[in-house]
């Protein structure tokens, strides 16, 4: 008998277990597959943050914000220009105090208008402290910032809305800014700049599982984590109407499989081709491989606040380390071109007009390694006898490279121990040490744009004190002709003056550009018109299904 | 045995306490996330205060185990930093890395254990070496090569299958995925099983089985599979959670957005609360197969008694 009961217990809590199992297996809903008349199927990463404009600040949920949402400009897709969307008009007598006109007819996807009120709303919500936002420092030139925004950890607002936004009336707002800029106007492409529907103050909650925007397409479906339909919205009155019918965007955790799925016939559009199979794409997909520059530069950044960078003859020392690095090498054998070797800090999508000048950087980024050597040996030898370069090791895969540059500098060198990589578990310890000036030799550092301008490659980075300046670098010859620059009223004029800075970074070289990253994806057969955009990302309204 | 179940139980609790301590602690040494967020731009002071203030970061690390171990009590596991509730993560995980899981057990256990006697009851014959042969290779290749050749052979070339599995992971979709996840262990229950019987059919009570008279069927599954599986089973109970919170590679492979995706998303991203919450929960399913190990001994052999 005591047997049996012992029979009974087991089968007993045997049945409790499987009853749990089929209970959590039952709650399934929706199917993946399958794809209707006119939907593209593309791969996605998931969005590190919750989808809000001022709060996404890379490329996976930036893509879907510009696919339902439309701002002030927007930025040409092949030529980066920055054109009036839903601005009718932005005029500026002192490249400080702005008059911002909006065409009528504007709609968010549940109806509302949109007016001025949904620009100033969303401005004063995305600069305001107790909202941590992310991009919030992207308002920090409007007037009345720092008291919506205080700089210094733990302290709070004295006030909830940017005194330098006003309202004259439904269609027409002013701005005032608490420095001249001249190209802020520009800047308002950027999707930290999306106006916000009343629906999002009413129910935030709500707003985030579903975002409901103004652009060309609305969302119908978002299982966070795995995928996002998004159809074409009917209503949309822009001049940038949807061609195809919708898009489904598929979560990937690994390029790898997205490839292999482009090859079996279950996705249409691949935006991140896997390194390893850079070999082999253009004999797999032919024409329909697209590589083209975006708006992202590579370099190797020096802690200048560390007592071995700072002296001021290690500046040659920097020069003759970029002189060492065989870029034409590194970009060929292993990044198979899709990466171009640089020759100044900005990048070659803003075109002549936007600021791009090939040969700034001049001689220190041509490779000779002789001259490397005596340049090296002049500014005292390499602090310490040795540099490594830190790198994150857990994703984009930087070891390759990291050890290329340094085998480049080695060889230069004549000394195998001469440079090393140091690789850092993850990207988040990476930016820590970077963050709280940990550094003591040189680190990776890349740099994405916000915006096409010259303005956001050298301000942000190398400005005095600036919030992305990394390096620490201060140059009161460098600010001086960013601020010239910023104050010119004419465009062509502040970009000639920009470039005239980037001539101060040759000469103290706080961060050695390597080279100009491209965007690179491929499609199916059933595409056609697919193009990547400046920022590297798919124009998907431009894309037609067959 | 009531009372052995609650004391197995009662143990429970400083186990499920002093690991999730354990995790916590090291997930919280990894550094701080915040400066993750901002990507390659340096966070402005205040709004990461104000993160951190949020995120309940602002506190000792004791006063945040605390307060983390008070809200998992009340339902609460935190929130991730794409502002979903890391419950809600859960609930959408969990169901996928469990049919993974099934499908891989069922792999395990059905093909693992016919091998099993099938090599144990012909030791020595060719069929024998063959399967020993096939198992070191299953064994000393690892997942994710056999993964990516099954994917591209299955998915790509033949198209007998998706070569991803789509969100919703229904059964049918995780057959293939199930069986690269199941091939090493399966290796591993094959040999275990054939070493059991092999030495199980020389003992006495299966001599004696046969002396009976009994049929050939019910030898082997009576009386020799039954004695001969409590090692196959230990295995398998603590396999349970190894392929659960194993299914990294895997998952990865094949697009399945399960347990190990999020554990893996977690830890790139130093959110404290999507790993801790997940091995909070992994942790009591490593308890719970254990248990349920430790009660099947006594199915299986009558003579294993629990005071």
């Amino acid at each position: 008998m005591r047997g049996a009961t012992r029979v009974k217990w087991a089968v007993g809590v045997t049945a409790v277990a499987l009853t749990a199992t089929a209970c959590g297996g039952g709650t399934d809903s929706g199917s993946g597959g399958g794809s209707g008349g006119g939907i593209v199927r593309a791969s996605w990463g998931d969005p590190q943050n919750p989808l809000e404009p001022a709060n996404t600040n890379e490329v996976q949920g930036g893509k879907v914000l510009d696919m339902i949402f439309r701002g002030l400009k927007k930025y040409d897709p092949k030529t980066a220009k920055a054109e009036n969307m839903i601005a009718d008009s932005i005029t500026s007598s002192d490249s400080q105090n702005f008059d911002i006109k909006l065409k009528s007819g504007w709609k968010f996807s549940n109806g509302e208008p949109v007016n001025a009120d949904s620009f100033i709303n969303a401005w004063n919500y995305d600069a305001l402290l107790k909202n941590a936002q992310l991009n919030a420092s992207f308002f920090s030139y409007i007037d009345g910032y720092d008291k919506v925004h205080p700089d210094a950890a733990g302290a709070s607002s004295s006030a909830t809305k940017l005194s330098g936004l006003q309202k004259v009336n439904d269609l027409e707002f002013k701005v005032k800014l608490n420095q001249k800029f001249s190209l802020w106007p520009e800047t308002l492409g950027y999707s930290a700049f999306y106006p916000l529907p009343k629906a999002f103050f009413s129910d935030h909650a709500a707003w985030l599982k579903k975002p409901i925007g103004n652009g060309p397409y609305e969302i119908s479906s978002y299982t966070k984590g795995s995928q996002m339909s998004l159809r074409k919205w009917d209503g949309y009155k822009g001049p940038d109407a949807a061609q195809n019918n919708g898009v489904d965007l598929r979560v990937y955790t690994d390029n790898n499989t997205a490839y292999t799925d482009l090859q079996a016939g279950n996705l249409d559009l691949v935006d991140d081709i896997p390194a390893n199979q850079l070999k082999n794409v253009k004999s797999d997909l032919g024409s329909r491989y697209i590589n083209e520059p975006a708006g992202i530069i590579q370099t190797i950044a020096f802690p200048l606040y560390s007592a071995k960078w700072k002296p001021a003859k290690t500046a040659l020392v920097r020069q003759g380390l970029s002189m060492a690095i065989n870029r034409e090498q590194i970009t060929q054998q292993i990044f198979q071109k899709t990466r171009t070797p640089a020759t100044d800090w900005t990048s070659p999508v803003l075109g002549a007009a936007g600021g791009y000048q090939a040969g700034v950087c001049g001689d220190a980024c041509t490779y000779n390694p002789t001259k490397a050597k005596q340049l090296i040996q002049q500014g005292g030898g390499l602090p310490g006898g040795k540099i490594t370069i830190t790198y994150n090791a857990d994703t984009g895969s930087h070891k390759e490279w990291i050890d290329a540059v340094c085998n480049s500098i080695n060889n230069a060198l004549g000394n195998n121990k001469a440079c090393v990589g140091a690789p850092v578990g993850t990207f988040a310890d990476f930016r820590n040490k970077i963050t709280n000036k940990q550094m003591t030799d040189p680190f990776r550092a890349g740099w994405q744009m916000d915006y096409p301008l010259i303005q956001d490659f050298l301000q942000p980075q190398y400005y005095t004190n600036a919030s992305s300046n990394d390096s620490h670098y201060s140059s009161a010859a460098f600010d001086n002709l960013v601020n010239q620059a910023n104050a010119e009223s004419d465009s062509s004029a502040a970009v000639g003056k920009f470039q005239d800075a980037e001539k101060v970074l040759a000469k103290d070289m706080p961060a050695i550009p390597l080279w100009y990253q491209n965007g690179s994806a491929g499609y199916s057969s059933k595409l056609s018109n697919v193009l990547l955009n400046p920022f590297s990302v798919p124009v998907y309204n431009e894309i037609k299904v067959k | 045995m009531g009372r052995y179940v609650i004391r197995r139980l009662l143990q429970m609790i400083p186990v499920f306490i002093g690991s999730t301590f354990l995790i916590f602690f090291m997930v919280y040494a990894l550094g701080d996330p915040v400066a993750a967020l901002f990507g390659d731009r340096a966070p402005d002071p205040a709004t990461a205060a104000q993160i951190r203030h949020d995120l309940y970061l602002d506190h000792s690390l004791g006063a945040q185990y605390l307060h983390y171990m008070k809200n998992i009590f009340l339902g609460d596991f935190g929130t991730a930093f794409s502002g979903q509730p890391v419950t809600e993560l859960m609930g959408q995980a969990f169901p996928v890395t469990i049919r993974l899981t099934i499908v891989a057990i069922l792999f395990e256990i059905v093909i693992g254990i016919a091998l099993g006697v099938i090599t144990g009851m012909r030791r020595g014959k060719p069929v024998d070496t063959g399967v020993l042969l096939l198992t070191l290779v299953v064994i000393s290749v690892p997942t994710f090569v056999t993964g990516y050749v099954m994917q591209y052979i299955f998915g790509v070339q033949l198209k007998w299958t998706a070569s991803s599995v789509s969100p919703s992971a229904p059964f049918n979709e995780l057959v293939l995925p199930g069986l690269v996840l199941a091939l090493v262990s399966l290796a591993y229950v094959t040999r275990l099983t054939r070493t059991s019987i092999a030495e199980n059919t020389r003992a006495d009570y299966v001599r004696t089985a046969v002396a009976k008279g009994l049929p050939r069927r019910r030898v082997v599954i009576r009386h020799l599979l039954r004695n001969s599986l409590i090692p196959v089973v230990t295995f398998i109970g603590t396999d349970i959670g190894a392929l659960m919170g194993g299914a990294i590679v895997t998952e990865r492979i094949f697009n399945i957005h399960g347990v190990g995706y999020n554990l893996y998303q977690g830890i790139l991203r130093n959110n404290s609360p999507t790993v801790v919450g997940f091995v909070t929960i992994l942790v009591l399913v490593f308890l719970v197969a254990n248990l349920l190990v430790d009660l099947l001994y006594a199915v299986l052999d009558p003579r294993i008694r629990y005071a």
